[in-house]
């Protein structure tokens, strides 16, 4: 989130899409009503189903499932064509003065650079044109042809009312009264926040929705605003923390970039990592990456990184081509990976293609699960269909603690990190993570010592310096994630404290300021809010510095004044900011540079070469998708997805009979599948179900009550038939579409047993995050017998 | 005023035979305390989902040696900003989650074509972890690549989780990862 829950409740006008969190974040989206019924905002949701969302909401568009680059580009539209934009804040505060490359273009569903051969683009036309000062040409008036302001206009001109309707299967006047409401915070005195999900990233496109997302908010002037901004609302209780503190591939804490094979020195890794200003008033704070990463060295090899040995930079592994989710399967279905490690999490259900997924978990020498119940996933080799006999991977089942056995922080989707106490000591027999890994690492690293093998210097060299290095405490993990001046041994209040000497270490710069000489800053309780905007400044830590709004500067204008008084995010008295914690100098004028101190432009990117499948967004439809495309038929869909080798046979083609829309969700009742162990909760909803619309239940001759049989060219899953009112046939290119719908969350260990909905989903991942395209995909659906039961 | 204020005013006021034309004792002496009275409270948050909810456990045994502490109740944390006391249907019946008779309490093992597990003892499951996270990595670690490029990496482990544990646990297994060499690490932010 760039802003946090109870901020929500400061919005004009609240936008869920791609995501339900009246029912998968019911506490959270409190504050939307909250918002609703104090402010009088609006509640808008945007969805392939009426949600229970959407039953508390002002105004509902029900669209097909991976049609929302082609609503949120009619929003574009629209408020570009009748001026409803915040003019002020997109000359102030994003990069729509700045002039492009004259070689950039985009004709037919395809940007300028498109390399077929490789499915990638060379995006060397999608640069910025440069001054004879070095730094990029701008046009403060937005009327330059070649300006991001004209060229995003010229873009999203396609993206015309009659165009939205034909391509999401909405009527055009509904989509036109939704449009008014969110456009109508495009005037300064008015805010309006966008709530999203995994609605919007588990697509091919999904990048590019969340970014068109940023765009409207942008355009609007909505970011950096109390009320404002583009908020992910996160589905597990530690999601943003291990996000931060990088178990992701690609990336180290604090979103350092894991090295390359051609930065052969930390030198040219530095260089590579860190950018350079493209105008003259940036802050362009990621110009500090040096001292993230040397301080980051030091605090995982302490004295065994010097200057001399690149503090360290040779014990990274240097990663080549992508090292996601559906690369690593991919790597065991071809045989090459031979042990996999799970540690709270329950892959096999997690996945797509779960047919191929036993393929590949079939093909491991070994597997290693820890968690505290028995899973699915260690029984993947009894899973239903599958012969234990043949199947050869050995594995250990390892259980520790969770979360009320051990203290803590976690960090949610606002950024709070929120330190929790121990309530309880783990039953006899079970140990925590933090041991087992300690074990693992001892045991291993002792092994080099007797045996010899691999390079292992990295190994014999972390800093392992804990007061019981078999178990170290959570608090002293804490304070190494926060930092330390080395030479004084004092705990670091900032990253501005940070060097790239090796005089200070930190984890994770981010997390600087975490757990200072004054104590824990995550478990602090204040309750006060003196801001009256909930920021509760006092209450746990938030990362940046305890910042609680991101781009706060853009709260204000040019002069730093707020564009609304009455919910001030940070303004200028003369002498320093006051308000939230300023993402910005304390005592630097308003003048002193660009709003938006991470990018090197100073400003907020419109347009941006950042991501792979082009500079603006652009609607392709999904993988398996019930329609052609209607903007171009010739590239219908991302033509930079990565298509890993057999899934193309695993798509339904021209031909196959997969008429129907399908989509996955979540219920209340249910956290993925842990909840499996919760008889309350099982008690509650006990069932797995298939959510079919009225009118195609009763084609099908399927009660409700009755039951169902939902195959995709993958799997097929057999439940309870819920006929719905729910999901209404769209008009979609001249035909009618039916979407059914399928929760998560069954498995076959648990109080609950059920169908595993990802039986049904394809192999196949966004553009630049390789998510899985879960939210998307093509069914048929038979009454199944018995009927009534 | 509620019942049971009504109830305590009448008996403290000595009151035997009350207004209502009969004797409230026996109904006073039913007041029960409350159930977590003698309990200690434990300022934790919630396990499920990413808002944060902050709740209370409620514990009971005394902490010493030799004796167990129970979780007897949890319920919403009302100082906390996000949640203001309040819990969803999940976050309501942690407790069960808590202490759920379905928690292991011991590694086990299956071995290589088995259709059964078997319980074994931490020894024996850290033994083989160590054996085969060495096995594999030495088996597989690439120094140089087709190029001759250092990279001094193994892409023969894979490491996925979690979202679910603390920060600190998180920030430790990325640091003990990245420096066995691995290179394919992940969680449920991408699935």
């Amino acid at each position: 989130m760039t802003n946090h829950w109870k901020d929500i409740k400061n919005a004009d006008v609240v936008l869920v899409m791609g995501a339900n969190p009246a029912e998968n974040h019911p506490c959270g989206f409190k504050w939307a009503l909250e918002a609703r019924d104090e402010n009088g905002a609006k509640l808008i949701t945007i969805d392939p189903r009426y949600t229970r969302t959407s039953a508390v909401a002002d105004k509902h568009l029900q669209i097909r499932p991976g049609s929302d680059i082609a609503i949120l580009g009619g929003l574009i539209r629209h408020m570009l064509a009748n001026d409803l934009h915040h003019a002020d804040y997109v000359r102030a505060h994003t990069n729509g003065s700045f002039i492009v490359s004259g070689d950039f273009g985009f004709e037919d569903g395809l940007f300028s650079g498109f390399d077929e051969a490789a499915s990638r683009y060379d995006k060397t036309s999608w640069n910025y044109e440069m001054g004879p000062d070095g730094f990029v040409r701008r046009d403060m008036t937005l009327e330059h042809p070649r300006c991001a302001f004209q060229l995003l206009k010229k873009h999203y001109e396609r993206y015309t009312p009659a165009m939205v309707a034909q391509i999401a299967g909405c009527s055009e006047e509904k989509f036109l009264e939704m449009a008014d409401i969110i456009c109508s915070t495009g005037r300064a005195h008015r805010v309006g926040t966008i709530m999203y999900a995994v609605g919007w990233t588990m697509h091919t496109v999904g990048s590019q929705m969340i970014r068109t997302g940023a765009i409207v908010q942008l355009l609007l002037g909505n970011i950096g605003r109390p009320g404002g901004g583009i908020n992910a609302l996160r589905g597990h209780a530690n999601v943003q923390g291990a996000t931060d503190h990088a178990i992701v591939a690609g990336i180290l804490p604090g979103y350092l970039r894991v090295p390359t094979p051609e930065q052969a020195t930390l030198r040219d890794h530095l260089e590579a990592s860190t950018p350079k200003p493209l105008v003259e008033d940036t802050v362009n704070y990621w110009g500090n990456y040096p001292k993230f990463l040397v301080s980051q060295l030091k605090a995982w090899f302490g004295d065994n990184a010097t200057a001399a040995n690149e503090f360290g930079y040779q014990y990274l592994g240097k990663q080549d081509g992508d090292a996601t989710w559906l690369s690593i399967w991919d790597e065991a279905h071809k045989g090459r990976l031979e042990g996999f490690v799970t540690l709270g999490f329950n892959p096999l259900l997690a996945g797509p293609d779960v047919p191929r997924l036993l393929q590949s978990m079939s093909k491991l020498k070994w597997m290693a699960v820890i968690d505290p119940f028995l899973l699915d996933s260690a029984e993947f080799w009894r899973a239903p269909g599958m012969d234990p006999a043949e199947v050869d991977t050995e594995v250990m089942y390892m259980p520790t603690t969770h979360w009320i056995e051990r203290d803590g922080s976690f960090t949610n989707s606002g950024r709070w990190a929120q330190w929790k106490e121990k309530a309880i000591d783990p039953p006899e027999g079970v140990q925590s993570d933090t041991w087992l890994l300690s074990e693992l690492f001892w045991r291993v690293k002792e092994l080099y010592q007797q045996e010899g093998g691999a390079y292992n210097e990295p190994i014999q060299n972390l800093t392992w310096n804990y007061l019981n290095p078999r178990e170290p405490t959570l608090t002293e993990l804490a304070k190494e994630i926060n930092g330390y001046d080395r030479s004084t041994g004092r705990l670091l209040d900032s990253f501005g404290q940070l060097t790239a000497d090796g005089a200070t270490s930190s984890g994770n710069w981010i997390y600087a300021g975490s757990y200072t000489e004054a104590g824990n800053m995550m478990a602090r309780r204040g309750t006060e809010d003196p801001t009256g905007l909930g920021m509760h400044h006092d209450w746990t830590w938030s990362w940046p510095l305890n910042r609680r709004v991101l781009y706060n500067r853009a709260s204000a204008d040019a002069e730093g004044q707020p564009w609304d008084q009455t919910r001030a995010g940070i303004a200028w008295n003369g002498r320093e900011w006051i308000g939230d914690v300023p993402d910005y100098g304390r005592t630097t004028p308003p003048d002193g540079a660009g709003a938006f101190i991470m990018t090197e432009e100073g400003v907020a990117r419109l347009f941006s070469s950042h991501l792979a499948d082009g500079p603006l967004s652009e609607h392709y439809e999904p993988v398996e998708s019930p329609t052609t495309n209607a903007l171009h038929e010739s590239v219908p869909v991302n033509p930079v997805i990565n298509w890993y080798d057999g899934v193309r046979e695993t798509l339904a083609t021209e031909g196959d009979d997969f008429p129907y829309a399908c989509t996955v969700y979540r219920v209340v009742e249910h956290e993925h599948f842990v909840t499996h162990n919760v008889p309350l909760l099982v008690e509650a909803m006990p069932d797995f179900f298939v959510e079919i619309p009225e009118g195609l239940a009763a084609e099908k001759g399927i009660e409700n009550g009755g039951r169902a049989r939902v195959w995709s060219k993958r799997g097929e899953v057999e439940g309870v038939a819920i006929v719905t009112k729910r999901i209404k046939p769209l008009l979609v290119n001249g035909k009618t579409v039916w979407t059914v719908g399928i929760p998560v969350h069954w498995g076959f260990v648990g109080v609950t047993r059920g169908a595993m909905a990802n039986l049904l989903t394809p192999y196949i991942g966004d553009a630049n995050t390789r998510c899985p395209e879960f939210k998307a995909f093509l069914v048929n659906v038979e009454r199944a017998e018995p009927q009534s039961t | 005023m509620s019942r049971r204020t009504f109830l305590k005013a009448s008996v403290a006021g000595g009151v035997g035979i009350s207004a209502l034309g009969f004797d409230l004792r026996p109904a006073y002496a039913a007041v029960r305390q409350l159930k977590i009275r003698n309990a200690r409270e434990y300022k934790t948050v919630c396990p499920y989902c990413a808002v944060g909810c902050g709740t209370i456990a409620y514990v009971h045994g005394s902490g010493g040696l030799n004796t167990t502490n129970t979780i007897i109740h949890v319920e919403g944390d009302s100082d906390s900003p996000i949640n203001g006391g309040t819990l969803c249907p999940k976050g309501a019946s942690q407790m069960q989650l808590a202490i759920s008779p379905r928690l292991r309490k011991s590694p086990m093992y299956r071995e290589a074509g088995s259709s059964e597990w078997r319980e074994v003892d931490w020894d024996f499951a850290m033994e083989w972890f160590a054996r085969k996270f060495k096995e594999s990595r030495d088996n597989t670690f690439i120094e140089q690549d087709a190029q001759g490029r250092t990279v001094n990496r193994t892409n023969g482990i894979a490491w996925v989780g979690s979202a679910t544990v603390a920060n600190e646990d998180a920030y430790l297994i990325t640091k003990t990862m990245r420096a066995m060499g691995l290179t394919y690490i992940d969680h449920q932010a991408r699935i």
